[in-house]
Order: structure tokens, then C-alpha cells, then sequence
């Protein structure tokens, strides 16, 4: 019945089709794939890994006792509290806001912790029960704030940053501080997991993962679904074997600078970090939940739209961010020993922001994963560590983290800019 | 003729003291592209929006099937299998072609997303309207072009055994090229048995894809009248002065706006 009576033109209206079974068939092909991704602006955590890469040449260089087995268990020490803060983080920034009090939420879950141990007398899962409980309900509130009455989650955050360390003082008392030894948390930080142990569990995290990997691919292959090619995969999963089981052989060598008294096998803190980002991992990418935080992100009207409760998922992100703070405060407290009203006060949320920031997570929200917030995480962590060993004057600390973070900011601001350029 | 497969009768519909809709009738048949034209503040927008439940009416009848029904929102529209493309498209650009198309709807398999059957009918919904355009089904939003985006919405409002799609300006932001693929699709949802509702303002569109015209002039149907009856003219006419030489309005109509 249309004027036009000739019928579409297959060859022309399929200009620029390319088919729709296109898949990188080759490890060539997925290489041009990814270089492409990198051009178009879709750099991930690449800047994070070359960095950390960098820093351990110079810091191995420069410094004799920077690779030493010793120094290497306490750097990762010092960069579970930062990674876990950074992990928590991500969720809210995923949404393009930010979480200010994301720190001193953390210092309050860790004296509420340290309080119900001390004063109360409750076995360490009740205390640290509390601590979360007390992070989620900071979060709910801010998140309330944020999505039901839209005040920019700045100016909310930054009240509950300076109101929550009045409560700090108000419960921790003015000048003191709070023991933390109780004895299961603070092994976390003092204690090693024995080699055997840490042998076994590297093993079946090993060939769960290659389990999980091999399986997904058979189940791409019988569907006939986009997926990466075989040696692809293969490469992946003998990546993973040799990180996990290198760390694992590296840790459980003797790390004691005294022959009599041996240090050996994983920190306690490493296997914590590992399942907080593997359930972190597991929420963002295999569930709905985690769709729609990313849904909402990209395009908050899109997700309205298709019947997304974006206020309940707005204040969702906020909680999960402050409950998982409070974890990261717990994990402080073990390394230091202690809580004081100025936990995780200071530039302790900067550091978790540089860190998810510098891992590849995107400031203007939609962007990220829980990996980001480890490897950025890292990356401070070898700074603050390796810094002090080259010129031990703590304006340099500074001065370079600060550098390192701007950096980062920059990196994601310009791929932003090429991303919405090339459209990658 | 089939019966329609949604109808509206005398439709009336006033924000205030402006009276916006004055006794529409609009149909839309099953097969057919029904193209809904008219100048800006015509009340294309107002009566897609009374159709898709997000405005109610002051009176008139809202007929499913031949049925009356009872629409008191845009759940209860999407409930009798209408879905409404608007011009924002609103897809997530961070998301993939599947997240997309699934956004809201997602399958699960136990706690967890079932990507594999997500992917596979996504795969299945483009193949099924000849969509050849993407590269692959997990390709970002984002790295589409403007006539692939469109494409996606189309697509994702199909997934669902809609009944009736209907198209705001799909065309208008669009290149020769993209132009062209949208309305081959425009034409393939239509041979696949659905109500299709285009809106537009351009007529060589209109004219190569439609059916029915049904032109709009100051919130009355001015004609409802088969593609092959009218003129490009005739149309244009009706457009803009409510009436052509055989068809229309008559001034007494108009007079009482």
C-alpha cells in the first residue's frame, strides 16, 4: 500500500551490517579486540596494573628490604583496609555519587565492634555483627536522604563525615582509645594460615575457578553464544593458577629475620579480602541487583523506565557501602590494634576514593568493579609503603599520592571523553 | 477490514482550561502500520501518552480486542502486550545489546542471571526481525549508532509478544542509511501480525511504510483514511489547514477552537 512500491534493498539497507554471529574466533583476533577497547577508551584496570608494576621495579631497585618476604606481608596488610573501603565504595560511585563518610563510617563500625567486646562482653560474630549492622544503618540513613528527599550526596555524606566523629568521641571518649585484641580479630593481622591449609585452599580455589571458567565456556559453545576463544580462556586460567598458587608458595616460605622463630603462611587478612571480593564480584556481575546498580548509573530514567526502583537501589548502594566500610574498620582496627575516635579519619576515605578511582572505577558513575577497588587499593598501598624506604620525609608521601590520585582522576575523565567519542 | 485491534472512541482530553483532545477516534489494526501525523501541539503526544495510560481521559472509550477496558496506568497497558518506544529511546549506554534488551525483565536461573538463555533470545527476537545491523549482541549501547539504538529499542519492545508497538519519531535524529533500516523494520514488525503506530513528521516515511494515515489538526481527526487513498498534498493540507479539497474538516469544526 506504500507509494514506494519497490521492495527495501536488502544490499543497501544492510549498509552497515556486519553480521551478527561476529566473534573474536583467535587469540590474535581477541588481542585487536581488546587493543581496539583500550583505544576507544575502555581501559579498565591496565593503568593501575603497569603502575603497580612500575612502582615494585623502582621500589625493588631503589630499596634492599622493599621485596623482602617480610615487608611484602605487611604491604599487604596495609592495603586490606584500603582495598575492602575502596570495594565499598564502588557501588556508590557506580551511581555517579559519592560517599564522603564512607571513612569515619568505617572508624564507627569498628568501635561499635571493639565496644560490644570490651564493655559488653559479646563472642567476636555478635561484636562484629554489630559493627556491620551499625554500617548499614549510617547507610540507610544517607541513603534515605539522597534518594527520597535528592540532596546531593555530597553535602549529606560530608555532615555525616564530621557528625559521625562526633559519635566517635561521644563513644569512644575524649582522648582515649579502645583495645582491639580480642583474639580472633586481631589474628587477623598477627596470625598466618598454616602452609598446609593455605596449600589446600589455593588448590580448590584454583580449580574452582577453572571448574567455573570451563564450564561457562562449554555451555557458550553448546548455545552458540558470543564467547572468547579457547586459547583465551586456557591463558586466563593459567594466569590465575600462577598468581594464586605463586602468592600462596611465596607467603608460606619462612619470612623471619630470626632463624629461631620462623614466620611462615598467608596473613589471615589475604583470604579475608579475597571472599569480600569474590561475593563483591558475585553481587555486581551474576545478580539482578547488581544489573540494576549498573542500570541506574548509566541512565537512572532508562532504569525508571523498566520498572527499576531507582530510589530503593539509590539508598541499597548506600548501605551496602557503609555496612562494608564497617568491615574495612575492623580490618584497620586488627592491623593497628586499636580504635581511637580519629579512625578512619584523616585522608583514609581519600585514599579508599584514589584507590577505587585509580583501579579503573569511573567517577561519573556506571563504571566499575570490585577488582578495581583491590588493585587501586595496591597501588596506595605499595606508595605508602615503598615511598618512606626511598626519601623518608612525609611530605613526599603526600605530594605523590596526591599526584597519583590526580593522575587517575585525569585518566578517567579523558577516557570518558574518547569514550563518548568513539562510542566504545 | 480486521477489526482493530485497539480502539479509542471520543476521545476528549483537557489540561485546565485547554481542551487538548476533542472527540478522537483512533484505531489501530493488526498487520498494519497506522501512521499518526499532524503539526507540533496537534496532539500526537498527548494521545499517545492517554494511549499508553500515563494520562487518563475526561471521556471516551478505550476498546482492546473489541473489548472495553479499564486502563488506569501504564502497567495495565503494558499488561495487554502495547508498548511505547519514545524518542529518548531510554537504553543504558554502559550496558550491553542482552542487559539491555532484558533491563528490568532480567531471567534468572536460581539466585543468579541466566545469560545464556538472556543471550540466546536476544539473539533469537534480532534474528526474527531480520536484524543484521550489530556486531554482536554483547556489544555496549554506547558503541551503537543512532539507527542500531533504535533498532534495539524496537527490538526489546517486541521480546515481550507485544501486540502493538508504537513509534515516536523513530526516524527523526536518523541519517538516509539508518533511516532506511528502521523503516524496513517499521514494515517487518507490521508482517509479523503486530499493531504498529508510527508518528512522524516526515511524509516521505509516512508514505513509504503506512497503511492508514490518521492526520491530527488542533486536537480533532481531520482523516483516517488508507495511505493508497490520499495524496502527499492532500496530507500536507490536512496537516496544516485541517482540510484538502474532498476530505477534512469543515469550518464550522474548526470555528468553536
Amino acid at each position: 500500500m506504500s507509494t514506494d512500491t519497490s521492495t527495501p534493498n536488502p544490499s543497501y539497507a544492510g549498509s552497515d551490517f556486519s553480521g551478527d554471529t561476529h566473534r573474536a574466533a583467535t587469540l590474535a583476533e581477541a588481542g585487536r579486540d581488546y587493543v581496539n577497547r583500550l583505544r576507544g577508551g575502555d581501559m579498565g584496570s591496565l593503568p593501575a596494573v603497569l603502575g603497580l608494576l612500575t612502582l615494585f621495579v623502582v621500589f625493588g631497585i631503589a630499596s634492599d628490604t622493599f621485596l623482602t618476604k617480610l615487608n611484602m606481608a605487611n604491604l599487604t596488610l596495609q592495603a586490606a583496609s584500603i582495598c575492602v573501603l575502596a570495594m565499598a565504595l564502588v557501588p556508590v560511585l557506580l551511581l555517579g555519587e559519592i560517599d564522603l563518610s564512607a571513612g569515619v563510617a568505617s572508624g564507627t563500625g569498628a568501635a561499635v565492634t571493639a565496644l560490644a567486646i570490651l564493655d559488653h562482653g559479646q563472642s567476636w560474630p555478635v561484636a562484629v555483627l554489630a559493627g556491620i549492622i551499625a554500617g548499614a544503618i549510617i547507610g540507610f540513613l544517607i541513603g534515605t536522604l539522597v534518594a527520597r528527599l535528592g540532596i546531593p550526596s555530597f553535602v549529606v555524606t560530608l555532615s555525616f563525615f564530621l557528625a559521625l566523629q562526633g559519635v566517635m568521641l561521644w563513644l569512644i571518649g575524649q582522648g582515649g582509645a579502645l583495645r582491639f585484641n580480642q583474639e580472633v580479630l586481631r589474628g587477623l593481622a598477627i596470625k598466618n594460615v598454616p602452609p598446609t591449609v593455605g596449600w589446600i585452599s589455593a588448590v580448590v580455589l584454583f580449580a574452582a575457578y577453572a571448574a567455573f571458567a570451563l564450564l561457562k565456556y562449554r555451555r557458550q559453545v553448546a548455545r552458540d553464544l558470543a564467547r572468547p576463544p579457547m586459547s583465551l580462556v586456557a591463558i586466563r586460567i593459567v594466569a590465575f593458577g600462577v598468581i594464586v598458587l605463586g602468592l600462596t608458595w611465596y607467603f608460606n616460605g619462612n619470612r623471619s629475620v630470626n632463624p629461631n622463630f620462623p614466620i611462615e603462611g598467608i596473613p589471615y587478612m589475604i583470604p579475608v579480602v579475597i571472599v569480600i571480593l569474590l561475593l563483591m564480584t558475585f553481587l555486581l556481575g551474576r545478580t539482578t541487583f547488581g544489573r540494576h546498580l549498573y542500570a541506574v548509573g548509566g541512565n537512572a530514567e532508562a532504569a525508571r523506565r523498566a520498572g527499576i526502583n531507582v530510589v530503593f537501589m539509590r539508598t541499597m548502594a548506600f548501605v551496602l557501602c557503609s555496612s562494608l566500610a564497617a568491615v574495612a574498620g575492623i580490618l584497620q582496627a586488627s592491623y593497628s590494634g586499636s580504635v581511637s575516635p580519629a579512625s578512619g579519619g584523616g585522608n583514609v576515605l581519600l585514599y579508599a576514593v584514589g584507590a577505587a578511582v585509580i583501579g579503573g572505577t569511573s567517577l561519573f558513575g556506571g563504571r566499575g568493579k570490585a577488582i578495581n577497588g583491590v588493585i587501586g587499593g595496591l597501588v596506595l598501598a605499595t606508595v605508602d609503603n615503598g615511598l618512606p624506604l626511598l626519601i623518608d620525609k612525609s611530605y613526599a608521601n603526600f605530594l605523590v599520592t596526591g599526584g597519583v590520585l590526580l593522575l587517575a582522576a585525569s585518566v578517567d575523565a579523558i577516557t570518558r571523553r574518547r569514550r563518548s567519542a568513539s562510542g566504545v | 477490514m480486521t477489526e482493530p485491534l485497539l480502539e479509542l472512541r471520543g476521545i476528549n482530553k483537557s489540561f485546565g482550561v485547554v481542551h487538548v483532545l476533542h472527540d478522537v477516534d483512533f484505531a489501530v489494526y493488526p498487520g498494519q502500520v497506522t501512521a499518526l501525523v499532524g503539526d507540533n501541539g496537534a496532539g500526537k503526544s498527548t494521545l499517545v501518552k492517554v494511549i499508553a495510560g500515563i494520562y487518563g481521559r475526561d471521556s471516551g472509550d478505550y476498546l482492546f480486542d473489541g473489548k472495553p477496558v479499564h486502563v488506569h496506568g501504564p502497567r495495565d497497558v503494558s499488561a495487554l502486550g502495547v508498548e511505547v518506544v519514545y524518542q529518548d529511546l531510554a537504553l543504558c549506554d554502559n550496558l550491553d545489546i542482552v542487559e539491555n534488551m532484558f533491563l528490568g525483565r532480567e531471567l534468572k536461573a536460581g539466585p543468579v542471571l541466566d545469560e545464556v538463555t538472556m543471550e540466546s533470545k536476544a539473539r533469537e527476537t534480532l534474528a526474527s526481525l531480520s536484524v543484521r545491523t550489530v556486531k554482536s549482541v554483547r556489544q555496549q549501547v554506547a558503541s551503537l549508532s543512532g539507527g542500531q539504538r533504535q533498532t534495539v529499542a524496537i527490538a526489546k519492545s517486541v521480546l515481550w509478544n507485544s501486540k502493538i508497538v508504537i513509534l515516536d519519531e523513530p526516524t527523526a535524529a536518523l541519517g538516509v542509511a539508518q533511516t532506511r533500516q528502521v523503516l524496513d523494520l517499521v514494515r517487518r514488525l507490521a508482517d509479523r501480525g503486530l499493531g504498529v503506530v508510527l508518528i512522524s513528521h516526515n511524509m516521505t516515511d509516512v508514505f513509504e511504510v503506512a497503511d492508514r494515515i490518521t492526520a491530527l489538526y488542533l486536537g480533532r481527526v481531520a482523516a483516517d483514511v488508507p495511505a493508497s487513498e490520499v495524496s502527499h498534498r492532500e496530507i500536507v493540507e490536512l496537516i496544516t489547514a485541517g482540510h484538502s479539497e474532498t476530505r477534512g474538516l469543515t469550518d464550522s469544526d474548526t470555528a468553536a477552537i
